[in-house]
């Protein structure tokens, strides 16, 4: 089998997986759909897992190439095609790795869903979408993937689309990524006009050429180009990984089943963002404006929306917030030129924040899906292995030393600390705040639910026990590279030079080849063990302390500082009045605009004037014209006898 | 010395007669019919008269196939004013106004 | 002055006159009278331009066909004939301005482009017949013509038979195809009674 081959089986295993799951429901059943999507997936991981072993160790070239041209028209090439490199080689493993887990996971938990197949039909959809995505060597295949996994995910939010909030929150979801996705068009189209081509290599060919365009937008005020473009596609980067201010919609996807919560808005979706990012460091390099933006932007998603994470008391929402501040953290790295040490912390926190995720979707299942932490506590007897496994996603996101997420955590946080850009000095107090916050609200959900006293009633208390095999095993095979891939995997990636095939950074940003890497002299091992006496370390256990005293020891507490806090507590639970800004200003100007227009423009103009004014002019019209139509033979001959006069006339007078 | 502008005269003449004719009747259909045969008569005055002067018989076909026509209308004309008459007991030009917008 | 030029004026002046009186008589049977003469006089001036056999066919075909149909429709519908001149005077001027000033009209167009000078072609030979000529014309170059004016009279024939035809229900007639099929039972009816004088 040729490479090419395999590549194209890739991506087209799931779409066939998911069109015989979703159109042959009935025929397949429901064991049916699982196997055949499981299969296509498995085979998509495997065959992802061989390119991946190609790319790094044997030295596979990078492919580009084109798989179908669409179009043609003047001059610019609509295709489909395949960019493979280390970049993508790494994404397709990690998503199809994932989406793996998750379709197994699925059987325990949709276990009796009257929507089964359904759901395996739009998860394995997902699965190709977002393999399209980070395949794409061209912008239109790109923003394809981009809005097809958009709108799996809006499927897939309003999966319980009998549930009015389910429905609500889907629609969130869409409209907000509309905005993001407006920037992102608009980004595209400037890149199409300016350079000529979709084509990601050409692009960057032609990017020197027009780097020091300025354009003028408002006013005679000249904008740096690559600026603008940078910047309208980091706003479709800010709705797909939901940046502030465009991060409202992650929250309320967590409607959604909690298998897509774990693949779709934590591992892989909403990461798309951060990896088009990185696949475009070429031109993003050339615009210092955009990349502080980006920071700036990525510090505040770090440390506030992890704030919001401490009081949140629905455990998949803790994780939501959560996967925000991660994401945040990604976007700092991003902005801060360090696009390998992103790629690292989006590989390791997929596979931790999919752990976390599923570890409380186990919880959930045996709960009899109670989301409330309130109501839980003590677990840890109940269902030992999710419990393990959820201190080992927990470890990993508090960035405890040799868990994955410790490297790519404390990595970012040198890389800020290193980086001299506009905004590299705020950002690097928020992803240093964040750490102490992270680890608070991390143990805070770890206490709630699985030690202290058990709250539940006595009927749950009775029903809950482990989770059988189909939920446990991806859990234990997800905690396996969230506790080792980060240790075997940062030296090759960031100091190997196994991304350099992909990512372009200029020599006086490079801060992971001029000062990370000496931190790296003695190997992982070394750095690992140094990061106990680390000053991040200890803010970390710092943020750990605080939550075992005030939720272990001292559970009262939390109360009285919730009554003595309760400015704070507010601002907090209401998420800093994001909803209410967006539903006032966006919202409710779309409102009165669409009602201005609709009366004005379509009731007065329209309606009024111009269908049924049209209307009325041809009555009054034809009523003051069939005075002509007398019926009397003799007036029609009068007047064709006239007309005639005057014809005969005209030859008569004008000849 | 007779000329073609003689003919033609004459035809013209019979042309406006005609046109008249259809103005002053309000009473009769038949007149109207009658009317409208007198400015095919003229027409096919015109006709002869051409064909003569210039020497071209082709004309004179026109005049026949005009005839064919003529005869034709008149049949079907009568045959319209009779069924009329028998509806209406009446061949009024002026109670006829059906089509009246 | 040249007989020719007699007889032009003397029929001219004939069908003008009867063409007025067409329009200005009251009765309808007067009018196609009047008809009937100016197309007497038309066909004697065709005859004056040589043109012998639509002479001819004027009058077999219009004078005595369509003018005794038009006759003919007169006379069976019964016309009221005094009302006919009612508003007669009243659209007179009307009438007599719109045809002058056509009359005007046609009279420059005449009169002023050199139709008067049209010179007369030569005299044909001796033998020479319009009539064969025109026979050769329409059964060679006008044949397809010639055709479906004869179709198209005969679709006239159809619509005015079909336009005027009526059944009355009160007229009696047989109906042969019935007569034919008619059965035994239709006819005949056998019934039981008591013979005269068989007294219980």
């Amino acid at each position: 089998m040729s490479i090419e081959t395999v590549l194209l089986l890739i991506p087209l295993l799931p779409l066939f997986g998911s069109a015989v799951a979703g159109f042959l429901r009935h025929q397949v059943g429901r064991s049916g759909a699982h196997w055949i999507t499981i299969m296509a997936v498995a085979g998509s991981a495997l065959l992802s897992a061989w390119v991946a072993w190609q790319v790094f160790f044997n030295g596979l070239p990078t492919l580009d190439y084109t798989v179908y041209t669409w179009a043609v028209t003047d001059g610019i090439t609509f295709e489909v095609g395949f960019l493979v490199d280390s970049l993508t080689a790494l994404m397709m493993t990690v998503v199809t790795f994932v989406s793996l887990m998750v379709h197994i996971y699925t059987i325990g938990y949709m276990h009796d869903d009257p929507g089964y197949q359904r759901f395996f039909a739009y998860i394995n959809l997902f699965t190709f979408a977002m393999l399209m995505l980070v395949m794409a060597n061209n912008f239109m295949q790109l923003f394809f993937g981009w809005e097809a996994v958009g709108l799996v995910s809006y499927l897939l939010i309003g999966f319980w689309f009998k549930k009015d909030t389910a429905v609500k929150a889907n629609l969130k979801a869409f409209l907000v990524n509309r905005v993001g996705d407006f920037g992102f068009l608009l980004g595209i189209a400037a890149i199409l006009v300016y350079m000529g081509s979709l084509n990601y290599a050409e692009v960057f060919d032609a990017v020197p050429a027009v780097e020091g365009t300025t354009i003028s937008l408002f006013g005679d005020a000249q904008w740096s180009l690559m600026t603008v473009i940078c910047i309208c596609l980091f706003i479709g980067a800010m709705g797909k990984s939901a940046q502030v201010p465009l991060h409202v919609w992650l929250p309320d996807s967590m409607e959604g089943p909690t298998p897509i919560s774990a693949l779709i808005h934590a591992a892989t979706m909403v990461t798309a963002g951060i990896f088009m990012v990185a696949r475009l460091s070429p031109i993003f390099e050339t615009s210092d404006v955009a990349l502080s933006f980006i920071l700036v932007i990525g510090a505040i998603t770090a440390l506030f929306m992890g704030l919001v994470g401490i009081v949140q008391n629905d455990i998949k929402r803790v994780v939501a917030y959560s996967t925000l501040s991660q994401l945040g953290y990604m976007t700092v790295a991003l902005g801060a030129s360090a696009y390998s040490v992103a790629i690292f912390h989006l590989m390791t926190h997929a596979f931790f924040k999919a752990l976390l995720f599923l570890g409380a979707g186990s919880v959930i299942i045996a709960l009899h899906h109670k989301q409330d932490m309130r109501e839980m506590g003590g677990l840890a007897k109940y269902m030992p292995i999710t419990a393990a496994t959820a201190w080992v996603g927990s470890l990993a996101l508090i960035g405890f030393p040799f868990f994955s997420g410790f490297f790519s955590k404390d990595l970012i946080i040198e890389a800020v600390h290193y980086a001299d850009r506009p905004g590299a000095g705020f950002a690097y107090f928020a992803v240093m705040a964040g750490v102490v916050i992270t680890a608070l609200y991390t143990f805070r959900m770890l206490y709630l639910t699985f030690h202290g006293s058990t709250r539940m009633d006595e009927e749950t208390r009775s029903h809950a026990h482990e989770s059988p095999a189909v939920v446990t095993i991806p859990l234990i095979l997800l905690a396996i590279p969230s506790l080792a891939i980060g240790y075997f995997t940062v030296e090759p990636l960031l100091f190997g030079g196994a991304l350099s095939d992909s990512i372009f950074v200029r020599e006086a940003n490079d801060v992971v080849a001029n000062e990370l890497a000496h931190k790296f002299d003695h190997g992982a091992l070394a750095f690992a063990l140094h990061g106990f006496v680390t000053p991040v370390f200890w803010l970390a256990m710092l943020g750990v302390g605080i939550s075992t005293y005030i939720y272990l020891f001292n559970p009262g507490l939390a109360e009285t500082l919730k009554r003595r806090l309760h400015l704070a507590w507010t601002v907090l639970d209401r998420k800093y009045g994001f909803d209410e800004l967006w539903q006032k200003v966006l919202a409710g100007t779309g409102l009165s605009i669409a009602s201005g227009l609709s009366k004005g423009g379509d009731r007065t103009v329209i309606d009024g004037w111009l269908v049924n004014g049209s209307a009325r002019l041809v009555g009054r019209m034809s009523g003051a014209l069939r005075q002509l139509q007398s019926g009397f033979l003799f007036h029609y001959a009068f007047v064709m006898v006239v007309a005639l006069v005057a014809l005969v006339a005209s030859f008569v007078l004008l000849r | 010395m007779l000329t073609l502008a003689h003919f033609i005269t004459l035809g013209a003449v019979l042309f406006c007669i005609g046109v008249a004719g259809i103005f002053l009747n309000r009473k009769n259909v038949l007149i109207l019919l009658m009317c409208i045969e007198l400015m095919l008569l003229s027409v096919n005055m015109n006709f002869i008269a051409f064909s003569r002067f210039l020497d071209v018989l082709d004309g004179q076909v026109f005049v026949f196939f005009i005839l064919t026509v003529a005869a034709a209308e008149a049949a079907i004309g009568l045959a319209l004013l009779v069924v009329l008459f028998r509806n209406r007991r009446s061949i009024s030009v002026e109670d006829i106004s059906d089509l009246r917008g | 002055m040249p007989i020719i030029e007699i007889v032009f004026y003397l029929f001219s002046t004939v069908l003008v006159l009867s063409a007025l009186s067409v329009i200005t008589v009251g009765n309808p049977i007067h009018a196609v009278l009047f008809l009937i003469l100016s197309f007497f006089s038309a066909a004697c001036i065709w005859i004056l331009l040589q043109a012998e056999f639509l002479a001819i066919t004027l009058v077999l075909v219009y004078v005595g066909a369509v003018m005794v149909l038009f006759l003919f429709v007169v006379m069976m519908l019964d016309v009221n004939v005094t009302s006919v001149k009612e508003g007669f005077a009243r659209y007179l001027p009307a009438g007599v301005l719109v045809a002058l000033a056509m009359a005007v009209q046609l009279f420059l167009v005449i009169w002023t482009r050199g139709m008067e000078t049209v010179p007369l072609p030569a005299a044909e030979e001796e033998g020479y017949s319009h009539t064969s000529m025109i026979g050769e014309l329409l059964y060679t170059e006008y044949l397809y013509a010639f055709e479906i004016a004869a179709v198209l009279l005969l679709v006239a024939i159809i619509a005015a038979i079909s336009l005027t035809h009526r059944r009355r229900p009160e007229t009696k007639y047989q109906d042969p195809s019935r007569q034919v099929r008619v059965k035994r039972d239709e006819r005949l009816r056998v019934i039981k009674m008591k013979s005269e004088g068989e007294d219980a």
